[in-house]
C-alpha cells in the first residue's frame, strides 16, 4: 500500500454492523470520531480519550476494544460492531439491553454503550460467564452512577436468559 | 485530545517497513496495537511525522519455541499470547501476570512487543521480561541485534532502541521444571498501571525478585534463601536501593513498604510453587 499523506483524507473500507462501509478520514482520525462525525453513529460515547473510562468500547473482529485508542486507519478490512447493532429493531431492545432496563443497570447512560459492547462479547464467548467474569470485564469501564451492582445483576440475568434460550428443554 | 497529523504507511513487507523507518529518522514510529502509542498521540506527548503499521506483516505475528526460549513476534497481541495453549506450562510467570495487565479491552488490541517498546516503569510485561532474564531482537535496514532485557530498558520510557530500529521479537526463557514463579501488584484500580508490581522466581540457585513501579525502569535482584537470617534485611536493602519517589499516586515510603510486603509474598509463593 502507498504511503498515505497526512494532509489529505483517505478512503477506509471496513464492515460496520454487518454492512460494508467506505468512509473518508485523515490519518490522525480516531475510530471513535470516524463513527460519530463521519458516519453519524453517535451511540459510541467519548469520555476520556486515553483508554481509561471505557465509554467508547466497540467490538473489532468480535473482541471488545477502545475506539479512542484505535486509529480509523487500523480498522481497514476489519469487522466493527457498535451499540447500534445490538437492538434487533428500533422498537425492540436486545436481551442484554432489556436486562439493563429491568435491573436499573444504567442511570445517566453515558457509560452504557461501552459496557454493553464488552458484556455482549463476553456472553457470546463465554455463555456460562459468572459474577467474577462479569466483574473482570467491567473493570475496564467506569460508571459514576450505579455503583456497578445493578450492572452485574443485569448481566447475570441476561446470561441466565441466554442459557435458557439455548437449551429450551433443560 | 486528538493526535497531530502524520503520514501513515501499512507496508506489505518487513523490508518496506524498515526502509520507511530508516528514511524517517527519529520522527517515524512503529504502530502495532496502538494501546500505548495512541494515548501518547492523543495527548500529543508523541508527534511522529510517520506511523508504520506492522500488523499486516504475517512473519511478525508468530509465537515460536526455539530451544529454551519462547519467541514472541512484534505483531502478537497480548490476548493471543494470553490464550496460547502452552502459556501456563512454558511461561507461568506471564500466566500469573496477564490478569494484572490492562483490561480485556486493551489486551485484545495491544501487542506484547508494543508494551516492551513503550517501557513504562510500572508495566507488567517489561517487569516479567527483566525478571526472567529475557532478551529483545532489534532490526533495522542495516543490522539485526539482540539486547538483554536488563540492558534494553535504560530509563523512564526510554530504551536502547536506536533511530531506524524496531523490535522484531522478544525472547522469554522457557520455564524449567523445579522452578517456582509468582506475580503480584498493588494499584488503585484493577487493570491500572501498578503502584508497585513484584515478580519472583525460585530455582535451585536461589531467588530472583523483580520490582516495577518504583525506579525509572524494572529492576531485578538476586536474594538469599527465604529461611536465611539476612532475608528481611536483604529485601529491606532492595526497597531502599530503588530510588523511590513521592508522586500523586503514592509516597516513596508507601512504595518501599509495598516492595517489602509484595516482595515477601511473591518470593514465598514462588518458593512454594517450586516445592
Amino acid at each position: 500500500m502507498p504511503r498515505l499523506n497526512a494532509a489529505r483524507k483517505h478512503t477506509i473500507d471496513f464492515t460496520l454492523n454487518g454492512k460494508a462501509v467506505s468512509a473518508e478520514a485523515e490519518n490522525r482520525m480516531l475510530l471513535s470520531d470516524l463513527l460519530r462525525h463521519e458516519i453519524g453513529l453517535t451511540g459510541t460515547h467519548v469520555g476520556c480519550e486515553h483508554g481509561v473510562c471505557g465509554a467508547c468500547t466497540v467490538q473489532i473482529d468480535g473482541k471488545p476494544a477502545r475506539a479512542c485508542l484505535t486509529l480509523a486507519q487500523q480498522v481497514r478490512g476489519s469487522d466493527v460492531r457498535t451499540v447500534e447493532a445490538l437492538a434487533p429493531d428500533p422498537a425492540v431492545l436486545s436481551p442484554l439491553q432489556a436486562a439493563f432496563r429491568r435491573h436499573h443497570g444504567l442511570q445517566c447512560g453515558f457509560c452504557t454503550p461501552g459496557i454493553l459492547m464488552s458484556l455482549d462479547a463476553l456472553l457470546r464467548e463465554q455463555p456460562d460467564a459468572g459474577r467474577e467474569d462479569i466483574r473482570e470485564h467491567l473493570s475496564g469501564h467506569l460508571c459514576r452512577c450505579t455503583g456497578y451492582a445493578t450492572i452485574v445483576e443485569a448481566a447475570l440475568a441476561a446470561a441466565e436468559e441466554q442459557r435458557k434460550e439455548e437449551t429450551p428443554n433443560a | 485530545m486528538k493526535p497531530a497529523s502524520f503520514d501513515f504507511l501499512c507496508p506489505d513487507t518487513l523490508e518496506e517497513a524498515l526502509a520507511a523507518l530508516a528514511d524517517g529518522g527519529g520522527d517515524a514510529r512503529v504502530i502495532a496495537g496502538g494501546q500505548s502509542l495512541v494515548p501518547m498521540l492523543n495527548m500529543r506527548l508523541a508527534r511522529p511525522s510517520l506511523l508504520v503499521d506492522i500488523m499486516r506483516l504475517e512473519a511478525l505475528r508468530r509465537i515460536e519455541t526455539s530451544g529454551d526460549e519462547i519467541i514472541v513476534g512484534a505483531g502478537v497481541r497480548q490476548a493471543e499470547l494470553e490464550a496460547w495453549t502452552d502459556l501456563s506450562r512454558d511461561l507461568p510467570l506471564l500466566a500469573a501476570a496477564f490478569p494484572w495487565l490492562g483490561h480485556v479491552q486493551t489486551r485484545a488490541r495491544g501487542t506484547v512487543c508494543g508494551s516492551i517498546a513503550h517501557a513504562d516503569p510500572s508495566a507488567e510485561l517489561p517487569l516479567s521480561l527483566v525478571t526472567l532474564g529475557g532478551a529483545v531482537s532489534l532490526r533495522s535496514r542495516k543490522q539485526k541485534r539482540r539486547v538483554e532485557a536488563d540492558d534494553f530498558f535504560i530509563g523512564m520510557m526510554a530504551t536502547d532502541l536506536a533511530e531506524g530500529e524496531m523490535i522484531e521479537a522478544v525472547h522469554f526463557p522457557k520455564a524449567r521444571p523445579g522452578c517456582g514463579y509468582a506475580f503480584r501488584e498493588v494499584g488503585r484500580r484493577h487493570g491500572d498501571f501498578a503502584i508497585v508490581a513484584s515478580a519472583a522466581i525460585a530455582d535451585e540457585k536461589g531467588l530472583r525478585l523483580g520490582i516495577a513501579g518504583v525506579d525509572d525502569r524494572p529492576r531485578v535482584f538476586p536474594l538469599p534463601a527465604l529461611d536465611n537470617d539476612q532475608f528481611d534485611d536483604a529485601i529491606n536493602d532492595i526497597a531502599w536501593s530503588l530510588n523511590a519517589r513521592d508522586d500523586i499516586h503514592a509516597s516513596a515510603r508507601y512504595r518501599r513498604e509495598l516492595v517489602r510486603s509484595l516482595g515477601r509474598e511473591t518470593l514465598k509463593e514462588a518458593s512454594r510453587c517450586r516445592a
